[in-house]
């Protein structure tokens, strides 16, 4: 492979990468009153790491980052088992989700909802999901 | 809630997960199966602690609901025709786990894989046994299939096992499935799903319409769990099991679990002729074709699997015997005839410790010689005399020769034959003296072959040329399991009426239950009778059995008029190829290799039933007047999205299309902007973002996009496709628009804040109100990946080894 001459779009994406997860995470958290949540913000962090892999060699970021998406996949699935799980053991049908509002030190009156547990599972699901797919797809030369 | 009985049933099955941990951590300082001894142990030791109780005539019940929406409940029932099954599971069961640590090496065999089966079917049959809905009785009867499939199956690598194996679960599985049909219909007759209940309410079944068909059904089931003639081929071919299963599974346990069910269901069917001509005609088919088949062989499993098919059909043709019995209600000549219950169910202990001790004399003497043919051994008396002594114990007791258990049962049977011969109901005076002829001939058969397996294998001459190795009497733990079944066999002869008193007459109490209301039933077993009938047809059976071993050498020839080619096996394997190139030919006609070949069916099939069944029904209807007005943004957007789709027709690159398919879906997320469904646009903008990512991916890997050159009619068909597909989809997304038939359920998610404390209806019915849909979602999409990357990445053998190593 000849040397790609791609000096913009290096220099672009590393500035936006830090951009898309930051916004992923925004959307993430926000989720719960505004447009958002896991599903699309594992989506947009997903595609931050499809940015880095595309301009990046494949092997310096898997290098950077050490992550086996399988795994991750495996992982968010089983958070979202678990919760599942969780409501069971209070003697709750499965699945069930509370939510509550609690005082925290520097946040001040704050909702805290079972279901962002839920949805981490399922941004880690589709993050680790789509990252292997992608990843097997491209790797195979 | 839950009770010990249930968590008994489900002990084996937990202690299995743990099992492969305990075998990692431990091989080879120990044998993993002195961890897995306990289980048995402490559940025959539990259910020991029932015998003063059942034996009193109590019965014990546990419900624990399962799925009450649909009434199938975990209902566990206890009581004496169980109980026994429940002591030789868990009995046999400690006594094969023992003698499989000696049998198993520690350094060589995969004892986690043994284990770990063994239980799931020790469990499986435990909950076959204690179950009272049928539903979940069959769940655990094909788990007990699985299970044996995959103990056959133990050393995989051996061609002949994994025939066997496969055979063993196409028999067992679809004579399951036919009892699994037998099932529903009588829940459709009874109107439950409760073995007891249907007992109870059983009285006026027999007129019903579906009584027979549900009875043949129910009989198929058991006759191939039982190894009867003519499912009894499976049997032979499952001896490739290591010993220990074969004395477990495949002569203790599992193929009495096809006694049981018909045991169980005798109040329900019994005194009907069709149940009891089928079930003691086949019996004694089986009897008859076991024991005859026993003499030919020369493989001593082969012999012992043979005689374990004809003892299974003559304690199912005691039943069927016994059956009559409930046709005379109660009084004497009902009495007479639930003698032969009686009699099945002490024949099902006794057979079970000495074809137990057999099997595992036989298993120590394949250890020692390393062969378990009879051709090649001979003269082992001497060099074996533990095991030659076991051997005498089993064979004789199995010949049905004092003072063994088997005499007694023996004589019990030829006592139920002979009531039969001169029964006046059934058409039994035409066939009746058919019967006790047909049980004496195998008789003698039986003695053959039992002679056979001690006098072939101890006596005569020591070949140690054919053998190769030294062979000398097996260590003392293999030993012990035998040891203990073989003194049962002379313990139980001495001292039948204890046996009787706590375990028979209650199990036979759960098969006669209105006999057992009226008292009536005295038994009491003896080996001395007098000078009778019986006695005398032992006496010929030893005389003409002894006889006949003798001169086993000149008429040993008759098997070969046989011919090969006539053989169940040989039907078996012919329908097994035929319905294999059928269902080859079959399949290739459509399985072209061609992805547009799969679109064309997938895509007429969408046009065929969706649009077909639109158009049966009349729902091609329109309502515009609802409609909001588009305006120029709208139609201008419209436009844009009709202009990139024609492009991706004309194309002439595949980035082309790759980039106008992009467009047209970054295009419909603008539609969902303009009529405010943020969550949606958000969505697809990434998800279209992410796909086109993979299509450029994906197109590193296509070759050039040709200009395809292809008839007119292959063009014109897919154009008709295509075009169907796209009106049937648009009909019915106008249609939908125009009609409500049913309430809109968003007013309920309206109230998402006060319900689930999210302002965001999208993603609160995401991850609260439907949670359970999104967490099956992302499930499957995690299969999926994990599907993609062993399709790409996992390439078993022959594969590119390079790129594994990198």
């Amino acid at each position: 492979m000849k040397k790609p001459n791609d000096v913009i779009i290096r220099s672009v994406t590393k500035v936006a990468v830090v951009i898309i997860f930051t916004f992923a995470i925004n959307l993430f958290i926000s989720g719960h009153h505004f447009p958002g949540g896991g599903f699309i913000g594992g989506l947009v962090f997903a595609s931050g790491l499809i940015l880095m892999f595309l301009t990046f060699d494949m092997e310096t970021v898997r290098h950077n980052i050490p992550v086996d998406f399988k795994v991750v996949a495996a992982v968010g699935v089983l958070i979202a088992v678990l919760t599942g799980v969780g409501a069971m053991v209070l003697d709750a049908p499965f699945l069930s989700q509370s939510f509550g509002y609690f005082e925290l030190p520097i946040f001040g009156k704050t909702e805290l909802a079972t279901a962002v547990i839920f949805d981490v599972g399922v941004a880690l699901a589709v993050i680790g999901t789509s990252m292997t797919i992608i990843m097997s797809i491209g790797d195979d030369r | 809630m839950s009770s010990w009985l249930h968590i008994m049933i489900f002990i084996p099955f937990l202690f299995a997960i743990g099992v492969p941990y305990i075998y990692k951590q431990l091989t080879p300082r120990i044998h993993t199966g002195w961890f897995v001894l306990s289980i048995p142990l402490v559940i025959f030791a539990y259910l020991f602690t029932y015998l003063p109780n059942i034996s009193e005539g109590n019965t014990f019940t546990e419900t624990v609901p399962w799925i009450p929406a649909y009434n199938i409940n975990f209902i566990t029932y206890m009581d004496g025709l169980s109980l026994i099954l429940g002591l030789l599971i868990s009995g046999i069961g400690t006594l094969v786990i023992l003698y499989s640590i000696f049998y198993l090496s520690k350094h060589r065999e995969a004892l986690n894989n043994f284990y770990v089966y063994l239980l799931i079917f020790m469990g499986a049959m435990l909950g076959l046994v204690f179950s009272d809905n049928i539903f979940v009785l069959y769940v655990f009867w094909e788990t007990t299939s699985i299970s044996s499939f995959l103990l056959i199956a133990y050393w995989y690598e051996r061609e002949k096992s994994r025939y066997g194996a496969q055979k063993s679960m196409l028999i067992t599985i679809f004579g399951g499935l036919a009892m699994l049909a037998g099932f529903i219909m009588l829940s459709m007759i009874t109107d439950t799903y409760s073995i007891r209940e249907m007992i109870s309410n059983s009285a006026d079944l027999s007129t019903h319409s579906l009584f027979i068909p549900a009875m043949i059904l129910l009989l198929i089931g058991a006759f191939t769990k039982s190894a009867q003639f003519p499912f009894s081929i499976w049997l032979p071919d499952a001896m490739e099991a290591p010993t220990p299963i074969s004395a477990y599974l495949h002569s203790a346990t599992m193929v009495k679990a096809g006694i049981y069910l018909v045991a169980r269901m005798t109040p329900i069917f019994g005194g009907a002729a069709e149940w009891f001509w089928l079930v003691s005609g086949v019996g004694l088919i089986t009897l008859l074709y076991g024991s005859v088949n026993a003499v030919r062989q020369t493989d001593l499993k082969a012999l012992l699997a043979y005689s374990t098919i004809s003892q299974l059909g003559l304690i199912m043709s005691l039943l069927g015997l016994g059956s009559a019995s409930l046709y005379y209600g109660v009084g004497t000549d009902s009495s007479v005839y639930a003698m032969a219950i009686f009699a099945a169910i002490f024949h099902l202990v006794n057979h079970s410790t000495f074809k137990g001790c057999l099997f595992m004399v036989v298993g120590i003497i394949d250890h020692e010689t390393g062969t378990r043919d009879i051709r090649r051994l001979g003269g082992l008396m001497h060099l074996m005399p533990i095991s030659f002594t076991l051997t005498v114990i089993g064979s004789f007791a199995m010949a049905g020769l004092p003072p063994f258990n088997g005499f007694l049962s023996k004589e019990m049977f030829f006592t139920a034959v002979l009531n039969v011969s001169t029964m006046s109901v059934f058409n039994a005076d035409a066939l009746g003296i058919a019967i006790p002829i047909i049980a004496w001939i195998a008789s003698v058969f039986t003695f053959i072959y039992s002679m056979i397996l001690v006098f072939k294998t101890f006596r005569g001459k020591n070949k140690p040329e054919k053998l190769g190795r030294v062979v000398h009497e097996a260590p003392i733990g293999m030993l012990l399991s035998p040891l203990v079944l073989g003194s049962l066999v002379i313990i139980i002869f001495f001292f039948p009426n204890v046996l009787s008193q706590y375990l028979i007459k209650p199990a036979m109490n759960a098969v006669l239950p209105t006999l057992a209301d009226t008292g009536e039933m005295k038994v009491k077993i003896s080996a001395w009778h007098g000078w009778n009938t019986e006695l005398f047809m032992t006496f010929g059976v030893i005389g003409l059995g002894t006889l006949l071993y003798i001169y086993l050498k000149k008429w040993y020839r008759i098997y070969h008029l046989y011919p090969e080619n006539f053989t169940l096996n040989s039907v078996y394997d012919l329908c097994l190829v035929k319905m294999e190139s059928l269902s080859k030919f079959i399949t290739e006609r459509y399985m072209t290799g061609f992805i547009r070949d799969y679109l064309i069916y997938i895509f007429s099939f969408i046009i065929l039933v969706v649009g077909g069944a639109m158009w049966f029904f009349d729902g091609f209807s329109f309502d515009p007047s609802k409609d909001a007005p588009a305006n120029m943004f709208e139609a201008g957007l419209m436009t844009a999205m009709i202009i990139t789709a024609i492009t991706v027709l004309f194309s002439k690159t595949r980035l082309t299309s790759i980039v106008a398919v992009g467009a047209l879906g970054f295009l419909v997320s603008f539609f969902f902007v303009l009529f405010r469904a943020p969550d949606l646009a958000l969505t697809q903008l990434v998800v279209e973002t992410v796909t086109t990512a993979l299509f450029l991916l994906c197109f590193y890997h296509l070759p050039q996009l040709r200009k395809e050159v292809s008839r007119i009619q292959f063009k014109a068909v897919n154009a008709v496709i295509s075009i169907g597909v796209g009106v049937v989809v648009t009909l019915v997304a106008l249609s939908a628009n125009g009609n409500r038939l049913f309430e809109s359920i968003s007013s309920f998610y309206e109230n998402s804040y006060e319900l689930a404390g999210a302002k965001n209806i999208v993603n609160s019915i995401l991850v609260d109100f439907r949670g359970i849909d999104t967490m099956l979602e992302i499930l499957v999409l995690c299969i999926a990946g994990i599907g993609v990357y062993t399709l790409i990445k996992v390439r078993l053998g022959g594969g590119d080894k390079n790129e594994e190593a990198k």
